[in-house]
């Protein structure tokens, strides 16, 4: 006999309530990184030292200011899902967690709309 | 049984450490020390867009003895989060699950890390000599 709710089966998720969405996008955003990561590194080890007009102009140049946007992007969203996954798994008591857990969020886009908002002041 | 006192994952203090499962965690623990090494170079992002003064400073701060290791220690967690990160890749698309390959794959992401970070470091370097 089966005790579940046709409704439930159909969705097809058990206990889980979702899909594989936060999996796909950490590793979607990890392929992302890849060759992103390596560029970014490689920079700015070529630009150690730089004065602030050389950067500044690295920086506004368009193939470099789009690809920082994109990397930006990529950084926050992949460290928001790994941060997650490491509070959930850690943190058992459930106020403090959810307030990690709010905290990683609401962090994570703070952290990326200030360097969006920088690289975008500086290329603009 | 009761619920709120059921075994909860995951059980790192009842294994004994292996060389794979040393570099699982080391995963996550690079993982978060790079969100927290983002927010720094968030920092240094910003004060690049309030100007030359402000850059300045923050320039100073990196170049400093401290900043330096605290650089050294971020690019070498990133290069094995990176590493690593590639490796898992792998695993996720169906490769690599033997034992003799994933410990394999592993002594080949810690070389690769080190290498790297010598790599990132004497680019670096020489690059800020030079200026």
């Amino acid at each position: 006999m089966n005790l579940r709710a046709p409704l439930q089966r159909v969705r097809g998720h058990g206990s889980a309530k979702e899909g594989v969405e936060h999996w796909w996008m950490q590793r979607l955003t990890a392929i992302a990184l890849v060759p992103l990561t390596i560029w970014i590194v490689a920079s700015l080890a070529f630009l150690a030292g730089a004065s602030h007009a050389e950067m500044s102009a690295w920086i506004a140049h368009p193939g470099v200011g789009i690809f920082l946007v994109l990397l930006i992007v990529a950084v926050f969203y992949h460290a928001k899902l790994g941060m997650q996954v490491v509070i959930e798994d850690y943190v058992h008591a459930k106020a403090v967690k959810v307030t990690c857990l709010i905290a990683n969020s609401f962090g994570a886009i703070f952290l990326a709309a200030i360097c969006i908002y920088s690289v975008l002041k500086i290329a603009l | 049984m009761d619920q709120a006192n059921r075994p909860l994952s995951p059980h790192l203090q009842v294994y004994r450490p292996q060389m794979t499962s040393v570099l699982s965690i080391f995963h996550r623990m690079s993982g978060a020390g790079l969100w927290l090494g983002t927010v720094v170079l968030t920092y240094w992002l910003y004060a690049t867009a309030l100007g030359p003064e402000q850059y300045d400073i923050a320039q100073a701060i990196f170049g400093s003895w401290i900043g330096m290791l605290a650089l050294l220690g971020w690019s070498f967690a990133l290069f094995y989060h990176l590493c690593n990160g590639i490796r898992h890749l792998f695993w996720d698309a169906g490769y690599g699950y033997d034992l003799d390959t994933a410990a394999r794959s592993g002594w080949a992401v810690m070389f690769a890390t080190l290498v790297l970070t010598v790599i990132a470091w004497g680019i670096g370097l020489s690059a800020g000599a030079g200026s």
